[in-house]
């Protein structure tokens, strides 16, 4: 089948246009044994940029732990899946959309959610619920209200016209993010442990397929350009477009399609397009494959072979087929109204051979793009300033008086990093698909039942970039510490993560130093806490001409509730005795306090003991599952007294807090608005309550009771009494009054 | 005998399932989807058009899919006196049809909008509110960004004379206020009915609100309503 490879001289230099370095481009003539053709180059540059290619996350995400009894499938695949019990799977991602959302923002947006979705639906699970985690530059400048508006407008845009329900997610700003948004899209999918499908080609013989939509010019050389400074500075052309209305009809025709056995493999294309997807299918299952070219449905006329290898237009899918099922399947997806063609065959030779009618433009063993990709250990060294402000002395913060208690809650209520999502969470459609349990603004974290069983999925996605900033081996720990306790406050019991790590660029020795620590952090957490990571995504190079974000390693985190009608939300009921388990230490480094009332992003993230971590994490799932409390919420960004007023203002009732207690912490404002991990408010009767002291005195927690839900004020001894209502306002008003 | 319930699945419905859901597991009665292109309706004894956004709301919504092949039989299905419940896009869809009047508006936020919220209802004089009292409030899901209703001033009054308005928009106490109306609908109005009062359209979904601990169930008692008109037992 192999005819004489195209012969056209690549241009000096034209490497450096795919964004590969000298060496790489030096790398692939030698393990090539000649010039690569100008298709060949465009494959490698796709295959070999950061996105696809890892080159510099790959030695550090080796050191994650990705294994679990529950685990039916670890990194490496579309997306994670695990065993939720019952013959049933549950599959995850979270991707980014960073760069393309930084030019482009409802497109982008609306694409990164197309995308994580397919990631979903390719391993065969029906998608049920979808998150995002968004950052940006404040808003008041308008080119990051632009940003915000749109980016929220393509996200709902998109989840909503396919009618998966977007359900929880998170939002923060900072200035770190000026010019460069963070947009991440996480999905979760449902399926049989039977129809759980790979990505992984097989049969020489077996046929490729490309169904879905046409392929035009959008979108080239995307993964390249996600690889890269500063994407202001590249042009609009290679944003995707999106069409969810073509993307319904495709997922709906796929999971038609995978209840027979005539498709082998399933594989997406996104980023890198064709070429991604035609080499990982034959890569992972080491086999050839052979296209053409010519045969690919085209929207635009005067395509080359590269453009087509390198287009990123969405809503399409490749399929491995047996070839006595090419009718079933030409069947299902002309029923919904989708084009398909057969562009190729699998081959036993291990070769990518891309063909543009008898003419063979591109021919390279598979491994080459993938296993042989390089990687790199930077030299990392952590930045003066970062050390400088971590080690600032907070003693000359100035402590705040009891009579201001008051009015700096109100502050920060009102604050972005705080106030109420609804403005963001209503565009998004949250109640479709019936299964919405506990939804945005109600939990801690989002409870989905699955349909035809007690079990509920939980899912929550979090980070705090500030403290990765300030420490990125704490911070990142800290997320997944996090995560995992949101998803203990609605009632799941974490089972594993995804990640999406957001950071600068690795080259600079400060960049890789945030990116190796961070990993290091997320690892140490993830073992102590027991979950592994399922699957994950990589985005560097998100830097503006303002220098990099803050490392942002965003973790997702999945668990499972036993009996639906076990779980909880942060609303307690007039006559709840309210008590903290109060695992740690409050302070004001890092501390959201510190960064919106003082104007200092100074000092040191509070200290995560992730023994003491598990342990209140235990606790609090348990008797959640057990039917002894219906009410918990986490102490986070603002501490005790934010948290405290969130519950007030979820359940629409006050709470008196008791003078004097908890103990004193030394400084007032770490006492009621400082920061730790291990802390848990929890509501309920009597009996509840003392139940949960019991357990706390066995595990060695500290647990005290702080008060009493009930009228319509928050009350703190003689130092605060501010109406709920007037809560609710400061808190609801607070995007629309930076707008 | 049994009712039959079938849900219209247009080219990009997507709360299609919600629907058969609801009728199969919740109110218990066997259910199927009907495919856009279907022409024989005769098994079925109520039939529901769902939300969604059938054909990608392109040119407009409901605008394309008032000329899918299942729309003529459905229009003698209702001619006959059969249930007909459009529920948001399929709300839009029956407009565009011209089996309910009036048309739908962006909302008034010019945005999305999902939120439960609450409404009156204004008369039982319809095979899909007979199990409900006329003032009751009921709270139900929306979620839509092409949700206010609109219409002449003439068929407004036209309507109200007739008992054709069957819900409003209210707050929990069922009074009619602005701040309820979100989509900002001519009069408040969050459902119609035709004259005969079997075919209905609103844009809140009760398909969303059959199980308590998802929010709410105040849904069934429209879905349920039904039923008393074909005279079955469940």
């Amino acid at each position: 089948m192999s005819g004489t490879v195209v012969s056209q001289s690549i241009a000096p230099g034209a490497w450096r246009e795919v964004a590969l370095s000298d060496d790489e481009y030096d790398l692939i003539v030698e393990k090539l044994g000649r010039e690569p053709t100008i298709v060949e180059l465009g494959m490698f540059g796709a295959m070999w940029s950061e996105h696809c290619g890892y080159k510099h996350s790959r030695p550090l995400l080796k050191t994650l732990p990705t294994e679990a009894p529950w685990v039916l499938q670890g990194p490496g695949e579309n997306a994670g899946a695990i065993d939720i019990g019952e013959g049933l799977a549950v599959v995850f991602k979270v991707e980014s959309h960073n760069h393309p959302s930084a030019v482009e923002p409802h497109e982008g947006a609306a694409t990164g959610v197309g995308g994580i979705v397919r990631d979903i639906f390719t391993m065969g699970a029906r998608p049920i619920a979808i998150l995002d985690s968004l950052r940006f530059g404040p808003l008041d400048q308008p080119r990051n209200q632009y940003l915000f508006t749109n980016v929220v407008g393509g996200i709902g845009g998109y989840g909503n016209c396919l009618g998966i329900p977007t359900v929880g997610g998170e939002l923060f700003f900072d200035a770190s993010y000026n010019g460069n948004p963070l947009v991440n899209a996480m999905c979760i999918g449902v399926t049989k442990h039977g129809t759980l499908m790979r990505a992984t080609a097989s049969g020489p013989g077996n046929l490729i397929m490309l169904i879905g939509a046409d392929t035009g010019r959008d979108g080239l050389h995307g993964a390249t350009f996600a690889s890269v400074d500063n994407p202001e500075a590249s042009h609009r052309g290679v944003i995707q477009v999106g069409n969810p209305f073509l993307e319904k009809l495709l997922l709906e025709a796929c999971l038609e399609l995978l209840e027979g056995d005539d498709v082998v493999a399933m594989q997406d294309l996104g980023a890198a397009g064709m070429t991604s997807s035609v080499v990982e299918c034959a890569a992972r299952g080491g086999v050839g494959s052979e296209i053409d070219v010519a045969l690919v449905p085209r929207r635009e006329t005067g395509m080359n072979a590269y453009e087509i290898m390198l287009s990123e237009s969405q809503e399409r899918m490749l399929l491995v087929v047996r070839p006595q099922g090419v009718d079933r399947v030409n069947e299902i997806v002309h029923r919904w109204s989708l084009n398909s063609s057969v562009i190729g065959t699998i081959t036993d030779d291990g070769m990518v051979r891309i063909k543009d009618g008898d003419l063979v433009v591109a021919e390279v063993p598979a491994h080459l793009y993938t296993d042989e990709c390089p990687t790199y250990i930077r030299p990392k060294a952590e930045s003066a300033k970062v050390i400088a402000a971590r080690s600032a002395d907070l003693g000359d913060v100035s402590d705040i008086e009891e009579s201001e208690i008051g009015e700096i809650l109100l502050q920060l209520l009102g604050s972005p990093n705080i106030c109420s999502r609804r403005p963001v969470f209503q565009r998004y459609d949250h109640t479709i698909l019936t299964n919405t349990v506990v939804g945005p603004g109600e939990g801690d974290a989002a409870v989905i039942r699955v349909k035809g069983t007690d079990l509920a999925v939980v899912i929550s996605i979090d980070c705090n970039p500030r403290y990765c900033y300030l420490d990125p081996r704490l911070g990142a720990a800290h997320a997944v510490a996090e995560a995992a306790r949101n998803v203990v406050c609605s009632g799941g019991k974490p089972l594993a993560i995804t990640n999406c790590l957001n950071f600068g660029n690795p080259q600079k020795p400060e960049g890789y130093f945030q990116l190796s620590e961070a990993v290091g952090g997320m690892g140490d957490a993830c073992r102590v806490l027991g979950i592994p990571v399922v699957s994950g995504n990589v985005s560097l190079y998100n830097e503006s001409a303002d220098g990099a974000v803050f490392p942002t390693p965003t973790v997702g985190a999945v668990g499972l509730i036993e009996n639906v009608d076990r779980c909880a939300t942060i609303s307690w009921r007039a006559g709840d005795i309210v008590a903290l388990i109060d695992g740690a230490t409050p302070q004001i480094g890092g501390s959201e306090y510190l960064s919106t009332i003082k104007g200092r992003t100074e000092g040191s993230p509070p200290p995560l003991n992730l023994d003491r971590e598990k342990s209140v994490q235990d606790i609090v799932q348990e008797a959640i599952a057990d039917g002894t409390i219906r009410t918990a919420h986490d102490c986070s960004e603002g501490g005790l007294l934010v948290a405290l007023a969130e519950m007030a203002i979820a359940s629409g009732v006050g709470i008196h807090f008791d003078e004097g207690r908890p103990e004193s912490v030394g400084r007032l404002d770490a006492r009621w608005f400082g920061e730790a991990p291990s802390r848990i408010i929890v509501s309920g009767d009597a009996t509840s309550i003392e139940s949960i002291s019991g357990r706390c005195t066995v595990a060695g927690v500290p647990f005290i009771a702080i008060g009493t839900a009930g009228g319509d004020a928050i009350i703190v001894g003689e130092s605060v009494r501010l109406s709920v209502a007037e809560a609710t306002r400061k808190f609801e008003r607070g995007l629309f009054d930076l707008s | 005998m049994t009712a039959r319930a079938g849900v219209i699945t247009f080219p990009g419905s997507n709360g299609d399932h919600d629907a058969l859901y609801a009728y199969e597991h919740v109110v218990g009665i066997p259910t199927r989807l009907v495919d856009y292109r279907e022409t024989n309706l005769d098994d079925l004894d109520l039939i529901i058009l769902p939300g969604g956004f059938a054909y990608g709301d392109h040119l407009r919504c409901g605008a394309i899919a008032r000329f899918a092949p299942v729309v003529a039989p459905l229009k003698a299905f209702a001619e006959r006196g059969g249930p007909v419940l459009g529920i948001c896009n399929g709300f839009q869809v029956l407009a565009e049809a011209h089996m309910l009047p009036g048309a739908m508006l962006r909302n008034k936020s010019l945005q999305f909008h999902c939120q439960w919220l609450h409404v009156r209802v204004e008369s039982n004089h319809t095979v899909w509110t007979s199990n409900t009292n006329p003032g009751s409030v009921l709270r139900l899901p929306i979620a839509n960004g092409e949700g206010a209703f609109f219409s002449d001033e003439e068929t407004l009054d036209r309507l109200e004379a007739n008992g054709q308005v069957i819900f409003r928009y209210c707050n929990a106490d069922g009074a009619v206020d602005d701040a309820s109306n979100v989509n900002g609908s001519a009069r408040s109005i969050a459902g119609i009915s035709n004259e005969r009062g079997n075919v209905v359209g609103l844009m809140p979904h009760p398909e969303r609100a059959c199980e308590a601990f998802l929010g709410g169930d105040d849904g069934l008692k429209i879905l349920r309503s039904a039923l008393n008109a074909i005279n079955v037992a469940v």
